[in-house]
This record gives structure tokens, C-alpha cells and sequence, in this order.
């Protein structure tokens, strides 16, 4: 079988699938979500998979990826755990309420919206579609493109349950709301989340969101979330993926920000067999600020892909970019990060900047800092670097007694901190100190704080 | 009529492109367009032996099968191929002696460029071959240089006398094969340079090529093949000009260069073809090949550009840095203005140990121009102890323009550092104003900090053409400001 034929079978499974499974998807939808889900399969059939002939997917082949006849999750699953019993992220701090997806749908079954207070709502979003459709409508498909990307019009078009945040004018929600994305299943199967957070004028959030497995068999995550960050609001999001290495996962992140807002969104990659995360920004108003960071520790086989497309459309915003990297055996890596400053955005500061160390001769990294710039008022800047860990540095920690092992962990350590520092919640901070050190001395095999055997 | 049309359009234009005359010189063409046949007869008019025209014909079956490339941060129109005339002569009746044969107006048109191309012009100390529509006017200083055994000539020259070494060289760098326009370049190619340093020599002058497009509707494919054997060190300058025409022209090259052990090449260009006027009519397609070839060990090809003609610029000078303890260098300053565009860059290939490169870029954009760097540095597995610094600027002139980066990092192995830096920023305000309060314009002051922004870049081209590289950049940028 040629390649050619194997790619448009893939496709073709996926166009297939959707067709026999049309009326179950649509059923419990309302008719506007239908609506933009027959736009996207519509748009999915032209696009099709994204393959490495794709500037943006040019380091990481998903097509191979969706030739494995993954399951699809077209209705929730009823798979039993006892989530007190085995699941208790210790970190303090984080149990204003814990929000569970198990296979890209909501946990739990019984209560699908919780009110918090001041008004602000937090549960499944097929039932916030159906509940609040002018909310929903307002915002959902609004950020992310289907008409560009193959995985976003794949993930509308199957669109079902995932998170729904909605923070009202002027609230603020003091303790992080953390997110827990379980994949767990005893056959391969796919997942593919859809989430939307919705943070009005003057509003303020923060939440956490982790990836686990809790099962052997390879997952797959084709995962979307939009986020409408309104005037003045501040939103601090970290995420950390921590899946086993049998896992593929691609992630789509779009922000809206509007007028003076903030966001702070992190991502801490520890473990997971292929990630591809793409992040959007658009920069919607004056006065924004944007920090995006990333921190990937990759080993054995492991591939990660970072693409960020940061889009300044208006005056007087700053954002920040920068993603660091070890890769260790032959681990590969990928940062594609782009900066557009339009012409009328004068004033604008935008920084890039991405670090990467290779421990071995078989890890590879390719990187694409990228500046496309048409005002001229502006600062900006970008910067790349690939190398390993300073020598000099190694022997004056050795000169003072400290072993060779040792020492290179404790700068690797220090090479990783610059990302970990911005994270905003002290508790979640620490935690994840800890787990980037495990990590780095090759002792994590899962959250030491939880009983669950995820990898 | 035409001559005084000439003149009045020249003084308007002064200050904006001051080579943008046409020569009346009788030219010999061959039809427009282009197919088997016309590549036979350009092979047939240069009585070429039989494996240029083979190698000719191989290029154009490739180049059927292939489609322009789209990739690049330009917007460009699209181009009729069957519209070009791909041979164009300037008439000569027999092989020149001497200087006195040669067509005075020819002459002419060499003299108000200032190019030495008369041997009395001993003081100047640059050897010239100069290139007109495609075919190689007149190569001056060749018997000196031959005393030394170097081969300084037009590439049929060499074709002809020299089969063996064009036969070994040519294609080594850039195969046929290699992308759209080198493929066209090798179906088409006319005449170009040839220029090849025996072992152990260092050439003892300043070789240059330059390059006019004269006559209407013609398409410069020219084609440069430098060779450096063991130790030897070659110094190499290229310029270009090209009339004012309304119409659109393509110029097409390629630049093979190839260093063996020890040797080292410095590849210096000024390229300041016709960009068109000021609302973006006409100006030349400047798609242009150049790669060299580190082959040996400690070679080193360093590729100094300076960009300031053309509608379109679209080229990646290029390092292969194959022996171990290789250095390659580019150091590049584009201009653009007023409808301009450039998506220029460099490629930087590690394949050897201890290989070294350095990449120095300055843009600037100004007008309504769109002004890239793209660049690759690959470091392969083997490429052991490789390192590499880029530092790519880029200057805003107006609020119009573009300036962006699309810097690649592919690195495969663990002993090797790269780095990469770039900024992007506007002329301070307050430089403009020291200057001003000192007495300077501002369009001085512009044209004076333009020229110690790029100046790291001027520094590495040598004496006469930094000169004119600065009267270039403080032409191109004139109008640019308020």
C-alpha cells in the first residue's frame, strides 16, 4: 500500500466514523452546536490530518498517529473509580473543588454544574450548552479555527462534553479550581475534549489542569479549549502533563484577551509518549499582557512539539514567551513560536525565547523562533539557544565537593527553575519543584502524592 | 528621441537609481519563449560539446516536472515563462584583442558604471569580467593571473577550454536537480564566470564579476563557478545593474563554489539590480542560487551580501561545511524600500567535526517593503564539537513596511551550541536628535546611523565596494523618512 492510500484511509475512517454516528452525536446537542459541528466535519474533509508537508507540523507526523485504530468515546463510558479513596493531590491549597474527566467526559454524572460562589459555574459543558445556550453560543467556536487546522475542525466536529468555566462580571475566585484529566480504559481508545472558559470584565481565575493515565493501553487526545478573557480580567492557568509514554496528545489552547487583561498560562510536560501543544493567542484590545511558558523534560522515545502563535493586534500589549527543554536519550523536541505584531500595533513588546540541552548524541531538537512584524514602533525580540550544560560551572560545583551526578542536577535544576518560578500558585509551585527534581533524577513514575499507579 | 527621453528621466530620477540608462548596442536575441528547441540552439549558438547539452536537456525534462515554489514571504506575480527571451548578445563581429575593440558604446556603458574594465586602469588593481545580457563582455588582467595559473574566465571559455574541470565541477554544489530556479538556471544558462586557484596560490588581486541586464525582455541566467584547490585563497566581488523598465525581468543565477584543503573563498556582492519605481512598477526578479562547498579540512567560504536592488529578492547564500574544522560566515545587509521585497537568508549545513559558522544579518525596511530573514542551521549527528551564532537585526523605517524573522535550528547531536539572536526595533529618536542638534539632517542622520548599524557588515567587503555599498545604502533609503 502506497502512503498516499494509507493517509486518505485515515481520513476516510474518521469522515466514516462520523457519518454512522451522525444522529448519536447530534442527539443530545442543541441545534447551534450541530450547526457549527457540520461546518467543521465539512471543513475536516478538505483539510483532512495535518502531515509534515505543513509548515506548522513540519517536526511532528500526526497522520501516523491516527492510523491506529483508536476507539472513539462518542458516549461516556461507565467506568467506577472510588475518587476519594485513591485520589488525593495533597497540595493544600487546591481544594476549593476538584473537577474530574474521565476520558474527555465529566466525571461526575450526578451533579454536571456546580455553582460557586458569586455566581460563577463550573461543570460539564454539553450541559452548560444546553443550559445557558446564550452563553455558550456567545463564545463557543468563536476562538478556535476550523477553517485552518485539520485537529480543530476533527475535535468540533466530534464535539461533546469537557469543561465549562464561566467567572460572571467582577468576580474573583480566590482558590485555584483544579482540573483532572484521566485517561483509563482497558482498550486503546481516543479522547477528545472540548472546554470552555469564559472570564467576564473585571474577573479573576486561576486553574490548574493535569493529564494522567491510569491505565496501560495507548490513548490517544485531540483536546480543544477556548478562552474569553474579558476586560481587566486576570487568568492564571498552569497545566502539567504527566500521561505514560504509550500516549499521544495533541492540545489546542486559544485565548482571547481583551482590553488590559492578564494571562499567565503554563506548561510543565514531565511525561507522555508524543505531545504536540499548540497555543493561539490573540491580543484583542490595548494594554494586554501575555506570559506564555513551557518547561518539556523528555527521555526515552519521547517527542514534544510546542507551537505558539502569539498575535498582536492592537497597541501598547506585552507578552512574553519562553519555553525550555532537557532531552535526554533519543528524546526529539520542537519549538515553533511566532510573534505578529500587526501594522497598527505600535508599542508593542513581545519576547520570545527558547533554551534547550541535549544529554545525548541521539536527542534531536528543532527549533523556529519566529518574528513577522508590521509596525514599527515596537520592541521585540527573540532568541535560541542549544547546547548543553556549562562546564565550567559543572567543575566549580565539583571543585567544592559536590559529585558529578549531583551537580548536573543541580543545574539542570537551575535551568529549569526560570519556567517553574512563574508559576503562580505557591503550593501548586513547590509541588511541581519536587516533581521536576524527581523527575530530572529519573525517580518519577507518577505524582508521588497520589495512590493511583498512572504510568 | 529615445536618448533625450533618457536623460530627462535619468535627472528626475537621480538620487533614486542612477544605473537605470539603456545602451543602444545591437544585440543578438533568439525567439521568445522556451522549449527543447531553444535550449538546443542556446547550446548550439555557444558550440557547446556534447555533455553541456545533455546536462542542459536533463535540467529542462526536471524542470517540467516541477512547480514554482511557494513558501516564501513574498508576494510575487505570476510569472510567464513562454514571455522571456532567454538569449540575448550584444552583436561582436570577432574575439577582441584589446580594449580598443571593444563597442564604444559598450565601453560607455561600463565607464559610467565605474568598472575599470581599461587595462590602463592598472591603479584600481581588481580584475574584471564583465557580464552584459547574459553573455561575458570582457575579462581583464587574464594573462597576469595566468602567469600564476590561475583561470579567471566566462564560463564558455572555460566550457571550451576547460572541459575537464567544469565537467568535474559544475553541478557539484548545486545539482540541476536542486530546486525550481537552479533547474531553469541549468537549462538556460548562458554565460557566466569561471575562476579556479591552483594549489598553493593566493591570488594576488581582487577578481569581479559584473553583471548588467541591458536589453528589453531578457532573462540574465548567468552562472559562477569559483574553485579553490588545497591552500589557496581567492577574494571574489560581484555587481549588478540593470535599466529602468516598466516591465518586470528575471534574473535567475547560480553560484557554485567549491574549497578544498586549507582554502579559503570570500564571496563579496553588491547587488543593486533596477527595484522598480516607486509605486512597485517594473524592477528585476532577483531568484538566485549561490551554495559553497567547504569539501576539505580548515576551508572556510565566507558569503558578504549587500541587497539593495530589486523588486523581489529571494536567496539563501549557503554553507556545506563537509571537512572537519570547516568556517563558513554570512554577513548580510538587505535594504528595502518602497515596494520592495526580500525573503533572504543563509543555510548553514554542519556535517564535518569541529565545524564552525556565523551568521551576522542586518535588515532594514522602510517605504511599503517587506523585508525576511529566513535562515537553517542544521548540526547532523556526526558533526561533533559544530557551534554556531546568529544574530539577525532587523531596522524599521515607517509604519508601513515589514521586517520578520524565520530563523530554523535543527540540531542532532550533544557536543554542539547554537545559538540565535534577533531584535527588531525602530531608529532611536534620540540619535536622530543628537544629530539634528548637531547640525545633521535628518535624512543624513538616517543615512548615518543605517550605516553604523550595518557597519559590522560593510567591514567585511572589501575597500572600494564598502564605499560604494554606502553611497548604496544612503541612495536606497532616500525618501524614506517624514
Amino acid at each position: 500500500m502506497s502512503l498516499d492510500t494509507v493517509k486518505i484511509d485515515t481520513k476516510e475512517k474518521f469522515i466514516e466514523l462520523y457519518e454512522e454516528n451522525q444522529d448519536l452525536l447530534k442527539s443530545d446537542s442543541p441545534e447551534y452546536v450541530n450547526k457549527i459541528r457540520e461546518k467543521a466535519f465539512g471543513n475536516f474533509q478538505k483539510l483532512g490530518f495535518p502531515n509534515k508537508k505543513n509548515e506548522q507540523y513540519k517536526y511532528t507526523d500526526l497522520n501516523k498517529e491516527f492510523e491506529n485504530g483508536y476507539k472513539t468515546y462518542i458516549s461516556p463510558k461507565n467506568i467506577r473509580f472510588q475518587v476519594n479513596d485513591i485520589f488525593r493531590c495533597d497540595v493544600p491549597e487546591l481544594n476549593t473543588k476538584v473537577i474530574l474527566l474521565l476520558n474527555g467526559w465529566y466525571y461526575d454524572r450526578e451533579n454536571l454544574i456546580h455553582e460557586l460562589p458569586g455566581g460563577a459555574l463550573i461543570g460539564s459543558f454539553q450541559k452548560a450548552a444546553e443550559l445557558y445556550p446564550e452563553l455558550v453560543k456567545r463564545h463557543f467556536a468563536k476562538y478556535a479555527d476550523t477553517e485552518k487546522d485539520g485537529m480543530v475542525a476533527l475535535n468540533t466536529a466530534f464535539v461533546k462534553d469537557g469543561v465549562f468555566l464561566y467567572v460572571p462580571k467582577g468576580v474573583v475566585i480566590e482558590k485555584p479550581i483544579q482540573i483532572i484529566n484521566i485517561l483509563m480504559d482497558e482498550e486503546e481508545g481516543l479522547t477528545q475534549h472540548r472546554n470552555l472558559y469564559i472570564l467576564e470584565e473585571n474577573s479573576q481565575a486561576s486553574v490548574v489542569v493535569c493529564d494522567h493515565t491510569l491505565s496501560t493501553p495507548n490513548f490517544l487526545t485531540n483536546s480543544v479549549s477556548e478562552f474569553y478573557i474579558g476586560q481587566n480580567a486576570h487568568f492564571d492557568f498552569s497545566r502539567m502533563q504527566n500521561e505514560h509514554n504509550g500516549s499521544k496528545q495533541v492540545s489546542h489552547l486559544y485565548f482571547q484577551q481583551e482590553r488590559n487583561s492578564y494571562v499567565n498560562a503554563n506548561t510543565i510536560s514531565l511525561h507522555g509518549g508524543l505531545i504536540r501543544n499548540n497555543v493561539n493567542v490573540l491580543l484583542n484590545g490595548e494594554g494586554c499582557e501575555n506570559n506564555t511558558y513551557g518547561l518539556y523534560l523528555t527521555d526515552k522515545g519521547q517527542h514534544i512539539d510546542n507551537y505558539v502563535h502569539m498575535d498582536h493586534a492592537y497597541p501598547n500589549c506585552t507578552s512574553n514567551q519562553l519555553f525550555k527543554g532537557v532531552l535526554d536519550d533519543f528524546a526529539t523536541g520542537a519549538f515553533n513560536g511566532k510573534v505578529l505584531v500587526r501594522k497598527d500595533a505600535q508599542k508593542t513588546q513581545a519576547f520570545q525565547a527558547n533554551n534547550n540541552i541535549l544529554l545525548t548524541d541521539d536527542a534531536d531538537i528543532n527549533t523556529k523562533p519566529q518574528l513577522e512584524i508590521y509596525a514599527d514602533d515596537v520592541k521585540c525580540s527573540h532568541g535560541a539557544t542549544v547546547g548543553q550544560l556549562d562546564e565550567d560551572a559543572l567543575f566549580y560545583l565539583r571543585a567544592r565537593g559536590i559529585n558529578k551526578k549531583e551537580a548536573k542536577l543541580l543545574l539542570m535544576y537551575a535551568f529549569a527553575n526560570d519556567v517553574i518560578k512563574a508559576i503562580q500558585v505557591p503550593a501548586l509551585k513547590e509541588r511541581i519543584q519536587d516533581l521536576v527534581d524527581k523527575r530530572l533524577r529519573g525517580e518519577l513514575s507518577r505524582c508521588n502524592s497520589c495512590q493511583m499507579h498512572c504510568c | 528621441m529615445e536618448k533625450d527621453q533618457d536623460k530627462i528621466l535619468n535627472e528626475v530620477t537621480q538620487g533614486e537609481y542612477k544605473y537605470g540608462f539603456v545602451t543602444d548596442i545591437e544585440a543578438e536575441a533568439i525567439p521568445k519563449g522556451l522549449n527543447e528547441d531553444i535550449v538546443r540552439m542556446i547550446s548550439q549558438k555557444k558550440n557547446e560539446p556534447e555533455f553541456m547539452l545533455e546536462f542542459r536537456l536533463k535540467a529542462f525534462r526536471h524542470w517540467q516536472t516541477m512547480k514554482m515554489p511557494e513558501w516564501a514571504h513574498l508576494k510575487i506575480p505570476k510569472i510567464n515563462y513562454q514571455d522571456i527571451i532567454y538569449y540575448s548578445a550584444p552583436k561582436q563581429k570577432a574575439k577582441l584583442e584589446s580594449m580598443d575593440d571593444v563597442d564604444p558604446e559598450l565601453k560607455e556603458t561600463f565607464d559610467k558604471l565605474g568598472i575599470p574594465l581599461d587595462e590602463q586602469k592598472q591603479l584600481a588593481g581588481v580584475a574584471v569580467d564583465a557580464v552584459m545580457d547574459s553573455v561575458s563582455v570582457k575579462t581583464t588582467f587574464k594573462e597576469n593571473l595566468a602567469e600564476l595559473g590561475i583561470i579567471f574566465c566566462s564560463f564558455s571559455e572555460a566550457v571550451q577550454e576547460h572541459p575537464d574541470l567544469v565537467k568535474k565541477y559544475m553541478g557539484s554544489v548545486v545539482p540541476y536537480t536542486d530546486n525550481y530556479f537552479a533547474a531553469l538556471n541549468s537549462a538556460v544558462f548562458s554565460d557566466g564566470s569561471f575562476c579556479y586557484i591552483p594549489k598553493g596560490v593566493r591570488c594576488p588581486m581582487e577578481l569581479s564579476t559584473y553583471f548588467r541586464i541591458n536589453a528589453a525582455n531578457t532573462g540574465q541566467f548567468e552562472r559562477t563557478l569559483i574553485v579553490a584547490d588545497d591552500d589557496s585563497y581567492v577574494s571574489y566581488l560581484e555587481g549588478c545593474t540593470a535599466p529602468q523598465r516598466d516591465e518586470n525581468q528575471l534574473h535567475a543565477a547560480i553560484v557554485e563554489i567549491v574549497a578544498a584543503r586549507n582554502a579559503e573563498v570570500k564571496y563579496s556582492t553588491v547587488q543593486n539590480w533596477y527595484p522598480g519605481d516607486k509605486n512597485g512598477n517594473g524592477g528585476i526578479y532577483n531568484f538566485v542560487t549561490k551554495r559553497g562547498k567547504c569539501a576539505g579540512e580548515n576551508s572556510k567560504i565566507s558569503w558578504t551580501q549587500v541587497e539593495t536592488g530589486s523588486a523581489i529578492t529571494w536567496k539563501y547564500p549557503s554553507c556545506i561545511l563537509l571537512g572537519d574544522n570547516s568556517t563558513g560566515e554570512f554577513y548580510s545587509v538587505a535594504v528595502t524600500n518602497n515596494h520592495q521585497q526580500a525573503d533572504t537568508g543563509t543555510k548553514m549545513i554542519h556535517i564535518g567535526k569541529n565545524t564552525k559558522s556565523l551568521i551576522v544579518s542586518k535588515g532594514i525596511s522602510a517605504g511599503f517593503s517587506q523585508n525576511s530573514y529566513r535562515g537553517l542551521v542544521k548540526v547532523i549527528k556526526n558533526a561533533k564539537n559544530a557551534r554556531n551564532f546568529s544574530q539577525c537585526d532587523s531596522l524599521l523605517l515607517g509604519d508601513k513596511c515589514g521586517a520578520h524573522t524565520f530563523p530554523y535550528i535543527e540540531v542532532d547531536n550533544k557536543n554542539s551550541v547554537v545559538e540565535h539572536e534577533a531584535t527588531t526595533s525602530k531608529i532611536g529618536e534620540d540619535q536622530i536628535f543628537y544629530c539634528n542638534q548637531r547640525g545633521i539632517k535628518t535624512e543624513d542622520a538616517i543615512g548615518l546611523i543605517v550605516n553604523g548599524y550595518a557597519k559590522e557588515v560593510l567591514n567585511k567587503l572589501p575597500m572600494e565596494f564598502a564605499v560604494e555599498a554606502q553611497k548604496l545604502l544612503q541612495i536606497s533609503l532616500e525618501g524614506s523618512v517624514g
